[in-house]
Parts: C-alpha cells; structure tokens; sequence
C-alpha cells in the first residue's frame, strides 16, 4: 500500500472512529455539568461555567449586574454558596469581567445514583443476569451433550425442531409469555425474568458443534477407564470446551443485562424493576434533567463498558464466530 | 444384552433444556395463534372470533402507517448499514497497525444497551440543548427538528431546493386517486423523526457488521490476490471479481440479521419518540411498537396485538425463505 492510501485510510477510520465515541464523550461530558449551563445553551464538550466576576485586591467575587452604566454599574455581590452578601453596589466597570471556568459537577452522578433505587435495580440485574448465565450453561452443556454424543430415538428431529424456533422473534411470543406468565402467577416476579431464559437453543447449537469436535477416542479411554458418561462430560468435555462456554456467557450475560421489552412488560413492581426498565422510567421521571439522564446512562453502561475493555479480544472473538457458518 | 435395554440417560440429560424450550417457546407459538382468534383479554378469555382481528388489520390505518414506517427502517437500515461495515471492514482488513484498537472502538456501541444509548442520542436530537443542532449552528446551518419533525426527509431535502413539494404531492395524489396524506407518507420518504432512529440504528449495529465482515473478509486465502496481481488487476477489479463473490455468504449472512432484527427495532422507538404517540404525527411508529401499545398500552386488547405478531412473524419468515433461495443460487 501506498503511503498516500495509508493516510486516507487512518484518517477514514479515525474520523468515523470519533463519530462512534463522540456520543459517549458528550453524555460523560454533559453528565459534569450544571443544568443551568445547559440551559443556557452551553451544549459543547467542555463543562465550563460563565460567570460574571467582581474582581479586587486579587480577590474575585460573583456578581450579578443589576444596572449596567457607562463608567460604573450597580450589582450585587454573591459569596461562594451563592448568598447575597452585598445587594445593590455601586462598582467600576474596569474590576467587572466575563469569566469562564472549568466546573465538574460530580455531584450528578450520586444525586441521579439516589433519586430513584438504582442501587436496587443494579441487584436485580445481576441476579438476574448471573442465574440466567448459570442455567444456560447447565442445560445447554447437559443437552448438547445428548446431541452431539448420544443415540436416541427423534434426535435429529428434536434438535430440528430447536432450531426451528430459535428463529422465531421474541415479539411473536411475547404477548403468549405473558398470558402464560400470568396463569402460573409468575407476573411481577423474578421467576418471569429467570426461569424462561435458562435454556437457551443458540448455546445449545454452540456446544453441540463444539461438543462434536472432540475425538472418540478420548470417550473410549475414558469409557474403559470406567468413567462414567457424566464422568466424562464433568472431566473431558467440558475442559475441552472452555472457549466456547465462555462464549455462551458472554452472549447470556450481555443479552441479559441488556434486554429490556420482556422486563418492560413483565415487571410492574419498581424494587423489581431491572437496571434497563429503571432506567426508562427514570428518563420518563426526569425528563428535563439533562445532566441527570446522562449521569445515569454513564454509569448504567459502565459495567459492561469496563467487562469489554477487560475482555475485548474474546469478545469480539464470540461475535465474530457467529457470522461464521459453523 | 445390556445395549438391548431401553436407555432414557439422553433423554434425561435433554430435559432441562426441553422442559424450558417447550414451555417458554413452543407452548407461546402455539398460544399466540390460538389467541389471535379469540376476544382475548388479560381478564379473561371471551369468544372466538376466527379471523376477525387479521380483517381489522386491513382496515386499520395506524397498522398499514407502523409497516410503512418499519419498511422504511428496513430500507435504510439494512442497505447503509451493510455498505459501511463492508467499507470499514475492507480498510480494517488492509491496515496493520492499531487495527484491533479500531475494531474496538468500532465495537463499543454493540455491548452498550439501547436503552442508554436511546436516552444520550434522545438529547443530543433535541433541538435546543442537543448536539446536533449545536454542531449544525457551529458550521452556520439552521437548527433542525429532528425526533420533533413530521415532515419527510424527501420533502425537507426538495423544499430546501425550492421545489414546491405540496403542489408535487397533490398532483401526484390527483392522478393516483390517493388521499392527500396518504400520497405524502409515500412520496415523502420517511419523516426526519424516523430518520433520526434511523441514523442511531445504523450506528448501533455498525460494528457488529463490521467485525462479522472482516472475519469473512480473512478467510479469503490470500493466492486469489496473489494471482490477481501477476494477471494485473487493479484493485477495483479484485474487490469486485475476488472480494465480493467469495465474500457472499457473509453478505448473506449480514443481510438477514440485520432485516430480521430491523423488523423488531422496538426500544429505541419506545424511548426517543414514544409513549403514548410514537413520533410526530405517529411517523415513528413501527410495527412492534404498535403490537406493545395495542397489547399492553390503555386498549389492552392482547388477541390483536398476537395477531399484528404473526403478521410480522409471516413477513420474517418469507424473507428468510427468500433470502435462503437467492443464496443457494449465488453460492460459491
């Protein structure tokens, strides 16, 4: 390649690079700053803040001008918590200034943190996420297990049929899960978000493929050996596969924490609410609280923000293999 | 013998998984047919109606108004969405250094949830405090609607030309016997609203394609290249008689998700431009969308929402099946 191709290229992909970070870098930014910043339309990266300033002896004050004169104007001075401490004085107009200063409000992210129980919905959401990545894990592995090693009558359409409705949009059986949900009495509660999703047919089709790569002769060893067949899946099969559980846990756990329309529609309760439903209703609540919301989707994403850039080559290694026909 | 014995032990070992499976998916399909064709409340089960709600369907404006909003999605989802990760792939693929530090960056959006990425792209749309606007008024642009905007990005594009677009439009509806609001909602290609979600969307799924299509793009054997070169091909002509050939059932692949999921672009809508409206004038209003508010909204009517579902499970599945009979035909 050409050197000139080159600088086209990283140039390319830095610019589009930028616009695919840039909504995260204006929600951190815009999450620091003051609501009445905002609203005075201070919308850029930098959470400054504008003030007028009294400036004597090296010492600055905030005022607000209340008659502007030509030599000199009438203000009132404030103090640090924003007190008048002097209402209606007469000050030269050379000791007023415009300034600009650099303020982050951190102080958003605990008062979005408290005003509704996200410390409650970031529980429910790892409960939730973690026994639905447990549960896949087990039934997929045991069911897998059966179909890539074991002959039994109506295998092959049994595992056609899961195939079949893996295919099949969560839309469509949504409005029957929660006709269902309802006559076992599970609306409202954590069995709705846990118990439908511990069998998941995607992770099931991964292990299987996976399951099916090991040599028989590893079986027949361990078969004479006396080991038992779930001796053999315990202590063979599934140490041979640590890849692809770790996949599966990744896809279960992000898909998981990131699900939102079937907690949206099974959950009424707000202590069961899970971080993403929390989240909505919260931007329903606060709607004209700009740095709040962006303060709460700050740090509603940083879990998995901060598990992706811990893990990033496996990550992406997992999505990248599904695109490959397996 | 042993062996002779009946052995349930697979049997045991599938039950977990199909007791789940069975009861959670294949019991709710069943169901949601069954439901369609009843009066069938959260309150209890009332008459059966037989195909009653799939007739309502064809009557109902909002309906048609949802599947014109989701075909649009779909129609400029799927194409951009496909063409750019195709392109940063390719340039992915042709550089070496910081290439997984891109792909990264690329990948961020897809582990981040809708729901917060909705929430940050709703203000930076909005038209005072947003971004958008921002950056628009900092190149001397005049600040635009965005999620608030009815009107369609056709419309907005030729009017801003100085093309009469009303006059445009009713001649068009004169001529076809069309209502003049239905004319429009055709004529003028998605509202700025949609088109808003449409930009997010395409954003949110770029690096997943992008990743998919630049693992498909490695599995290429260099040699085809190598040869390519001694026979003198340029570059434009080895991406399009190599890369793109070999690169199909990729595209195939890429092409189905994307449509498949488009259809069910759902949470973005319900956060940025709903409830209860879905958009200005209801120009956001997509298929799922619809199937929530009918079903779970104030009408509470679960037996139309089911069938609004099958429609839009019937519609999937006859995409698939087309797109599985182009791709045993364009397979290499």
């Amino acid at each position: 390649m050409t050197n000139w191709n080159k600088t086209i290229t990283y140039t390319i992909l830095i610019i589009c690079g930028i616009s695919m970070i840039v909504p995260f870098l204006w929600m951190a930014t815009t999450a620091l700053k003051s609501q009445k910043e905002i609203n005075k339309g201070n919308v850029g990266f930098i959470p400054y803040e504008e003030y007028t300033a009294y400036t004597r002896d090296g010492v600055e004050k905030r005022i607000k001008v209340v008659v502007a004169g030509a030599d000199s104007s009438v203000v009132n001075i404030f103090n640090d918590a924003g007190k008048i401490v002097s209402a209606y004085r007469k000050v030269p107009n050379e000791l007023i200034s415009e300034k600009k200063k650099l303020v982050f409000h951190f102080e958003n992210f605990t008062e979005a943190f408290n005003k509704v129980p996200f410390a409650r919905y970031f529980l429910n959401t790892i409960i939730v996420s973690t026994l639905v990545v447990f549960g896949v894990i087990v039934t997929g592995s045991l069911a897998a297990y059966a179909f890539a090693r074991m002959q039994f009558k109506g295998r092959e359409f049994l595992f056609y049929l899961f195939i079949s409705m893996m295919m099949v949009p969560q839309p469509v059986y949504l409005i029957p899960s929660y006709i269902l949900m309802h006559h076992l009495g599970w609306l409202d509660t954590y069995n709705a978000l846990i118990i439908p999703w511990i069998a998941n047919i995607f992770t099931i089709f991964l292990l299987r493929q996976q399951f099916k790569t090991i040599p028989q002769e590893l079986f027949d060893a361990a078969a004479i050996d006396g080991c038992s067949r779930f001796g053999i899946l315990w202590k063979i099969v599934l140490p041979l596969s640590k890849s692809v559980i770790v996949t599966s846990a990744i896809f279960g756990f992000i898909g998981s924490w990131n699900s939102f329309m079937w907690p949206l529609v099974m959950i009424d309760s707000p202590q069961l609410r899970v971080l993403q439903v929390g989240l909505s209703y919260f931007s329903q609540e606060a709607s004209a609280q700009t740095t709040l919301l962006m303060a709460a989707s700050t740090f509603s994403i940083l879990p998995l923000l901060i598990l992706f850039v811990i893990a990033q080559k496996q990550i992406i290694a997992s999505f990248a293999s599904t695109g490959l026909k397996g | 013998m042993k062996n002779k014995k009946k052995d349930f032990g697979p049997y045991l070992y599938l039950l977990p998984a199909a007791v789940i499976i069975f009861t959670f998916r294949l019991i709710p399909i069943v169901l949601s047919f069954i439901v369609s064709f009843f009066d069938w409340s959260i309150t209890g089960v009332g008459g059966f109606i037989a195909l009653e709600n799939y007739g309502r369907l064809l009557h109902d404006a909002e309906f048609w108004q949802s599947m014109l909003n989701t075909f649009y999605l779909v129609i400029f989802v799927v194409p951009i969405g496909l063409l750019l990760a195709l392109f940063f792939a390719n340039l992915l693929n042709s550089i070496e250094k910081l290439k997984g530090f891109f792909r990264s960056v690329y990948f961020i959006p897809t582990v981040t949830s809708m729901v917060a990425i909705s929430i940050v792209w709703k203000i930076m749309f909005n038209q005072q405090t947003g971004l958008f606007n921002y950056l628009l008024g900092k190149i001397g642009v005049n600040p635009l609607g965005w999620l608030a905007e009815s009107r369609g990005i056709f419309d907005l594009l030729l009017s801003s030309a100085g093309v009469d677009y009303t006059a445009f439009v009713t001649s068009i509806s004169g001529w076809m016997h069309m209502s003049y609001n239905a004319s429009y909602m055709i004529l003028a290609g998605p509202s700025l609203a949609l088109f808003s979600i449409i930009m997010l969307t395409i954003w949110k799924g770029l690096g997943y394609n992008t990743i998919i299509y630049l693992a498909g793009l490695q599995n290429i054997p260099s040699v085809y290249y190598e040869a390519a070169e001694i026979d003198g091909a340029g570059r434009a002509k080895q991406f399009f008689k190599i890369t793109l050939p070999l690169i199909s059932p990729t595209t195939y692949y890429v092409l189905m998700m994307t449509t498949i999921t488009t259809f069910q672009v759902f949470s973005q809508i319900y956060l940025m431009t709903g409830p209860p409206i879905g958009g200005p004038l209801g120009t956001t209003k997509v298929i799922v969308y619809y199937l929530y508010d009918k079903g779970f909204g104030e009408a509470g009517d679960l037996s139309y929402a089911s069938a609004i579902a099958l429609v839009l499970f019937a519609i999937i599945l006859i995409l698939t099946m087309v797109q599985k009979r182009m791709e045993k035909r364009v397979h290499y």
